[in-house]
């Protein structure tokens, strides 16, 4: 038998780390969320689509806003130093994804808003009629438009890239230390963000392409999934144990009811029945992989947590 | 009130709620931090003084900074210390701004037991105590009043007792610590090992260790010159049921069923004396008896020893020729807390008789001689004579005690016998957690008429007293000059670094005022303190501002082995080491230690060991914040087999019933391979229940409360605790 | 330029936790929070038992993800030996480096920064050793320069058999265990 006793018992450490709560799953699946939906908004004037006044483009900027703000509230909730948080923007320090991240948020937001301005929602609009104006410059100039769906896509796939790379650069921490997560976290934001717009777009063929798009990011998360694990159990003895967290251990069974089983593979079943016309289209699917979504940021960020290189996890 | 049934006792030992409400109002959190050091000097200050967490008296160096008590650091001129404090030491600053401090005298204002007080001044404090102590010796005598103190600061008010006609003075560092020890070593060299230990660790070449269990046993220099040895390779042999962290530094581990040490001293002596590796020479020279001890000691084969002791023969032989290599620079180390089984005695006499074997006594790595820095006295008024006797130890029960007898003195205060006790005075002692059987302790304390207590924190004997007296921490106070026989000569003093936060005083000043009131103010010709150590020290050519400002002055160092000039004397009856003690024949005593099998647990049951954990010192340093953030509960050590058996988990907890039916506290199971299957471990100080000690109040559970049973060693009075079993009651 | 670090002797430690007591006092480390503390591996079925002890604390590693990972520049690598500091006033506790060590040796101090072992760089720069090294009652601990080959770091690590931890995290931690 091996004994192994430690006199530590520092807050958030011991018996087994546990820094972050809910606020930086939140904020992870919230980041992934908008980031999804940049995308798609960008694609959607990217390719055009914008033209058709319904187009679900000019309803994702506010709620992205609206979401991404909460994320980053949640975020400053978990900073233990609040009153110093200005201190991200006195610097930029290119190896810390954490710098990164302050910084394309700062970039994120002027793109959101530079989609939201081609037609502000009306609350906005009729306070400030200046930007009837800025709308009508906007659609004057196709350029523009193109830019600002380009850069909608970019700098969302950066935002959602970027919630994985997070944690994935945390070498301390077998489960998070996979190439494959921000690929995951990447898909899984454009999977939920496929299912809320398809819940909230009003045009029926956009619903029809991002139900069909939901479901190529569902088969692309799962072969993700698979890879992520495959990964890690072919790799370190830490990092095999690592794996078995989620497979045999004790995040197994949230893991593959909530995250595989209604967080991905029901949905996927339940989505191509409804696209294939066998069963009408209802909010269960987008929703199961929306709450799919979020628990698997909960799982990743508690479990990569509690997975640790002395794989001690002391009394 | 002489008998108090089970649930009676069950009940008074906790707090009352009523009694914790009151106490906590009484007790707010020591508002007075601020007060310490008023003017507020600006920068780092060093004061000198000498540490008291435990008796081993470190010279410290404590820091200030802008005012503030900031650390204490070993004092690097101190022979104890060596410049480093162990962590109880470094620790100590915690007891400055323990929250639990008592802060005013109090007197109980209802039946004992029912802990409930009120604050009052010092004056009425003495006052009150004067008068009861004025009743009882005119009543009784001064004789009944007794006193239990530990430590040097009970040195003024044992002068206050002395002079009011006091006789019967103890501690438990006789009867329940070392006493037993002393008395083998006495037994056979003629003379005690004392404190600190005359042993020689850092030179030996081999050390042998039986329960000594020294890196948790944190006696500072002992475990500085421990660490020395093992870095000097010198060969480690550990005797202990439990694989103690000195285990893990040895050469040999044996891994030795309890009780039965001396089985296996006698086979090793046999191994010795049989393959004649012993030092002839000099036990030619300077033994006794040698002779009759041999031809007793060829029964005594490792075969023998290995049915009851569980130690493979072959492993009794190679240890035992271990030891042989080295000699004389093997150093069997006599052990300290010795009151394990009630033959306590024998068994460090059978120690003693294994160093005579190899001629450690008097020589380097073994034990040297003791030398001690001498100054007079102060010159106060003789004492009253007594026409009474000590009662601790009525006709000589006990032959061979050299001391006083915690236990005796209780029993005599229960039994009324030969003369009544009616007032205990008790400094710097827990009573209820360093006495065994605690039903005892309280029938005795249920016959005085007065039970005053000195203390600093809200201890658990502090909750029995009628009237508390709240010292100043070490740290606060002056105490009487420190002049410890070791190496070399030294002196050392204890000065007051900070302030008292609220209306605690030092100990001095409780003993002359309390003087003064029992109009015995001639007792104490001198003013202050400082007047008193002036005039000792300028008696010895010294000065109190030399000291204060060095702390530490070192003497002479005089030889202290018989290679550098020490004539080797043995102040036994023989003039010689008796290997043969005709002493103890005569007083109808075994001449040769012989083994007695200790009784058996009954199945399902376990022996209850205790011993140290390093940062704690006894039941005195659970409140102290900073020690209790390092360990703030015992474990119950439980080997994996039997943790197997019981279905017990890592960190669960448990509570253990003795075979009286006594249950502990709950207490967490630590499961572990470091011992064996027939005994469980725990450390000894936690599990306190005076509830005025918030800190530590619930923690843990309490040995003592299960030591109800004890084994008297016949030789001294020693009490024996090692002699419990329990078993375990799960926690839902 | 200096690499501090650190060579502690397994065989000489005894557990005591002097060196973490001396690290509250010394720096004033809250109640409840360690800087240093101690690990016991014990491996083996009794008798046969195997004990090492480890006083451990932040590695200050030659590769530092807790470093790296810093958004603000609060955690950095001093310019004297080459310790690893937090800027308190710049830390805005987003945990990051608490995440990144593998060691998990760092930290939210009550005031709301990232805390953690300074190899008390405060005393060294005065020429003082580290509260916990100096303290240690058994000599076992020993601090010094990594790079100068004749200090007793050194020439410890070159005459005795010995073992960082978790080496395989990649971090090059400078605290070296004597066996
Ligand atoms: N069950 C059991 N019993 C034991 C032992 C054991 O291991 N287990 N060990 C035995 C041994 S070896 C010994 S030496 C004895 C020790 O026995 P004690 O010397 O009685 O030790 P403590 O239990 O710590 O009690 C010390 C008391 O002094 C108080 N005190 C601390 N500092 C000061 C101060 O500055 N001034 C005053 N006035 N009071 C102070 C503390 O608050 C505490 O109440 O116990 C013996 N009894
Ligand atoms: N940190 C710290 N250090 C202290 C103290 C303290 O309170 N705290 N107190 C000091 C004092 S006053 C004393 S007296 C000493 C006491 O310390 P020591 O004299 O070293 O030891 P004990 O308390 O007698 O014994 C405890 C050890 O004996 C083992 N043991 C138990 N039964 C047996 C047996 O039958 N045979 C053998 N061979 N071993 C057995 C236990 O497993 C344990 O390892 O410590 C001193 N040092
Ligand atoms: S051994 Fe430790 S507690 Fe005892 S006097 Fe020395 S430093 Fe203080
Ligand atoms: S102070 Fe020294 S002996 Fe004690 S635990 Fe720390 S390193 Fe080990
Ligand atoms: S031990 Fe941890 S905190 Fe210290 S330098 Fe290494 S990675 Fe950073
Ligand atoms: S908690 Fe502070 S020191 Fe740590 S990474 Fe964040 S800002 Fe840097
Ligand atoms: S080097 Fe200083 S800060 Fe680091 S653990 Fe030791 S005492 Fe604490
Ligand atoms: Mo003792």
């Amino acid at each position: 038998m091996q004994e192994l006793t430690t006199t530590r018992h520092n807050p958030q450490i011991d018996p087994t780390m546990h820094v972050w709560g809910w606020e930086i799953p939140v904020y992870l699946f919230l980041g992934g969320l908008v980031a999804g939906m940049m995308i798609i908004s960008g694609y959607f004037i990217f390719s055009k689509r914008f033209k058709n006044k319904d187009c679900v483009t000019y309803t994702l900027p506010i709620i992205s806003l609206i979401l991404l703000s909460l994320g980053m509230f949640s975020l400053f909730l978990d900073l233990e130093h609040k009153f110093f948080v200005w201190r991200l923007y006195t610097t930029f320090k290119i190896s810390s994804p954490m710098s990164w991240g302050a910084w394309i948020l700062i970039l994120v937001y002027p793109v959101i808003i530079a989609n939201m301005l081609m037609d502000p929602p009306k609350f906005i609009a009729s306070k400030f009629p200046q930007l009837h104006k800025i709308k009508d410059y906007i659609h004057e100039r196709p350029a523009l438009i193109q830019n600002i769906g380009v850069s909608n896509m970019l700098l969302g796939g950066m935002l959602g890239v970027y919630t994985g790379v997070l944690l994935s650069t945390m070498g301390s921490r077998p489960l998070w230390n996979s190439s494959m997560l921000w690929v995951l976290f990447l898909v899984s934001g454009l999977s939920t963000a496929a299912a809320l717009v398809h819940m909230i777009a009003k045009d029926v063929d956009e619903r029809e392409l991002l139900a069909k798009a939901d479901n190529g990011f569902l088969t692309i998360e799962i072969f993700v999934l698979g890879l992520l694990i495959i990964g890690l159990l072919t790799s370190s003895a830490v990092h095999i144990n690592a794996a078995k967290l989620l497979i045999d251990g004790p995040y197994a069974p949230a893991f593959w009811v909530f995250v595989v089983g209604m967080g991905v593979v029901i949905p996927l079943i339940i989505q191509l029945l409804a696209v294939n016309h066998k069963i009408k289209h209802t909010p269960i699917a987008p929703i199961m992989v929306i709450v799919g979504g979020l628990i698997l940021r909960f799982i990743i960020v508690q479990a990569g947590q509690y997975s640790h290189y002395l794989n001690a996890h002391f009394r | 009130m002489n008998s108090i049934s089970r649930r009676k006792f069950l009940k008074i030992t906790g707090f009352s709620v009523g009694a914790a409400a009151a106490a906590t109002a009484l007790s707010p959190m020591i508002k007075g931090a601020n007060r310490i050091n008023k003017e507020k000097v600006k920068g780092i200050q060093k004061i000198p003084t000498y540490c008291d967490i435990c008796f081993w008296k470190c010279g410290t160096v404590a820091y200030l900074k802008d005012g503030e008590l900031w650390k204490v650091e070993g004092h690097p001129n101190d022979p104890l210390s060596k410049g480093r404090l162990c962590p109880r030491g470094t620790g100590g600053i915690g007891a400055v701004s323990d929250p639990d401090r008592l802060r005013s005298p109090l007197i109980r204002t209802r039946e004992r037991g029912e802990e409930v007080w009120k604050e009052v001044t010092w004056d009425e404090a003495l006052g009150y105590i004067a008068d009861k102590m004025q009743k009882i010796k005119t009543q009784y005598g001064p004789e009944s009043v007794a006193s239990f103190s530990h430590g040097i600061g009970g040195n003024f008010l044992k002068h206050t007792l002395k002079a009011y006609g006091a006789i019967n003075f103890a501690a438990p560092s006789f009867a329940q610590c070392r006493g037993p020890r002393d008395v083998g070593f006495e037994l056979t060299f003629g003379e005690a090992i004392g404190s600190p230990e005359r042993t020689d660790i850092e030179n030996a070449k081999c050390l042998v260790l039986i329960g000594s269990h020294l890196g948790e046993n944190m006696h500072n220099t002992q475990v500085q010159e421990f660490a020395n040895a093992v870095q000097n390779d010198a060969s480690v042999i550990v005797v202990d049921p439990r694989f103690s962290v000195a285990a893990s530094k040895a050469k040999y581990y044996l891994p030795i069923k309890p009780g039965t040490d001396i089985a296996l001293l006698l086979a090793w002596m046999n191994v010795i004396v049989s393959e004649k590796l012993y030092d002839v020479d000099y036990v030619s020279k300077y033994g006794f008896g040698f002779e009759q001890f041999a031809a007793e000691l060829s029964a005594y084969t490792p075969e023998w020893a290995y049915t009851e002791t569980g130690i493979e023969p072959e492993l009794i032989r190679a240890s035992a020729r271990e030891m042989a290599m080295h000699k004389p620079a093997t150093l069997v180390h006599p052990g300290r807390h010795a009151t394990w089984y009630g033959d306590d005695a024998q068994r460090s006499r059978a120690i003693a008789l294994l160093n005579a074997l190899l001629g450690s006594w008097g020589r380097k790595g073994g034990f040297f001689y003791p030398a001690s820095y001498s100054l007079p006295g102060y010159p106060y008024p003789a004492y009253p004579t007594s026409t009474k006797e000590k009662l601790d130890n009525p006709g000589k029960k006990y032959p061979f005690a050299s001391e006083e007898i915690t236990t005796g003195i209780r029993e005599a205060t229960i039994t009324e016998q030969p003369y009544p006790i009616k007032g205990w005075f008790i400094y710097a002692t827990n009573l209820i957690h360093a006495l065994p059987n605690q039903e005892e302790t309280i029938k005795a304390i249920q016959n005085l008429d007065l039970m005053v207590v000195v203390d600093v924190i809200p201890s658990e004997i502090a909750g029995w007293a009628d009237v508390v007296l709240p010292e100043s921490v070490y740290l606060e106070r002056y105490d009487d000059l420190h002049m410890s026989a070791f190496k070399e000569t030294f002196i050392g003093i204890r000065q007051p670094v900070v302030e008292s936060p609220a209306d605690q005083k030092p100990n001095w000043w409780i003993a002359k005022k309390l003087a003064e009131k029992l109009g015995l103010g001639n007792y104490y010709p001198w003013n202050h303190v400082e007047d008193y150590l002036d005039h000792r020290l300028k008696a010895g050519g010294l000065s109190l501002e030399q000291l204060k400002k060095e702390g530490i002055i070192r003497g002479p160092k005089p030889p202290i082995y018989f290679e550098d000039g020490i004539v080797p004397e043995f102040p036994t009856p023989s003039g010689k080491i008796e290997f043969y003690s005709l002493q103890l024949q005569e007083a109808g005593f075994d001449p040769v230690p012989k083994f007695k099998r200790p009784e058996q647990a009954p199945s399902g049951y376990y022996r209850l060991l205790f011993g140290r954990a390093p940062v704690h010192s006894f039941s005195r340093t659970q409140s102290n914040r900073i020690l209790m953030d390092m360990m703030e509960e015992n474990e119950v050590w439980v080997n994996q087999d039997v943790a197997e058996k019981w279905g017990l988990k890592n960190a669960q907890h448990v509570r253990l019933k003795n075979q009286d039916g006594v249950v502990s506290n709950k207490i967490k199971v630590k499961v572990t391979e470091r011992i064996r299957t027939d005994c469980v471990y725990m450390v000894h100080g936690f599990g306190h229940n005076s509830k005025m000690l918030k800190g530590a109040f619930g923690k843990g559970a309490s040995d003592a409360g299960l030591v109800t049973k004890y084994a008297t060693d016949p030789l001294m009075g020693g009490t024996g605790m090692n002699v419990n079993f329990v078993t375990f009651e799960m926690e839902a | 330029m200096a690499r501090y670090g650190m060579v502690i002797d397994t065989k000489k430690c005894v557990g005591c936790m002097d060196c973490v007591v001396a690290c509250k006092t010394e720096n004033n480390v809250p109640e409840g929070h360690n800087r240093d503390w101690i690990v016991t591996v014990a491996n083996g079925k009794f008798p046969d038992v195997n004990l090492e002890i480890q006083s451990q604390r932040c590695n200050h590693c030659d590769n530092t993800p807790c470093v790296a990972c810093c958004p603000t520049g609060a955690s950095h690598v001093h310019d004297v030996g080459g310790v690893v500091l937090v800027e308190h006033n710049m830390c805005i506790g987003c945990k990051a480096c608490l995440a990144a060590c593998p060691y998990d040796a760092r930290f939210v101090h009550p005031d709301g920064y990232a805390d953690k072992c300074t190899f008390c760089i405060h005393s060294v720069e005065k020429g003082e050793l580290p509260a916990c090294v100096s303290v240690c009652p058994t000599h076992c601990m020993y601090f010094g320069d990594l790079d100068d080959p004749n200090s007793e770091v050194s020439k410890l690590i070159a005459s005795r058999k010995n073992h960082p931890l978790i080496p395989e995290a990649g971090t090059k931690p400078r605290i070296f265990y004597l066996t």
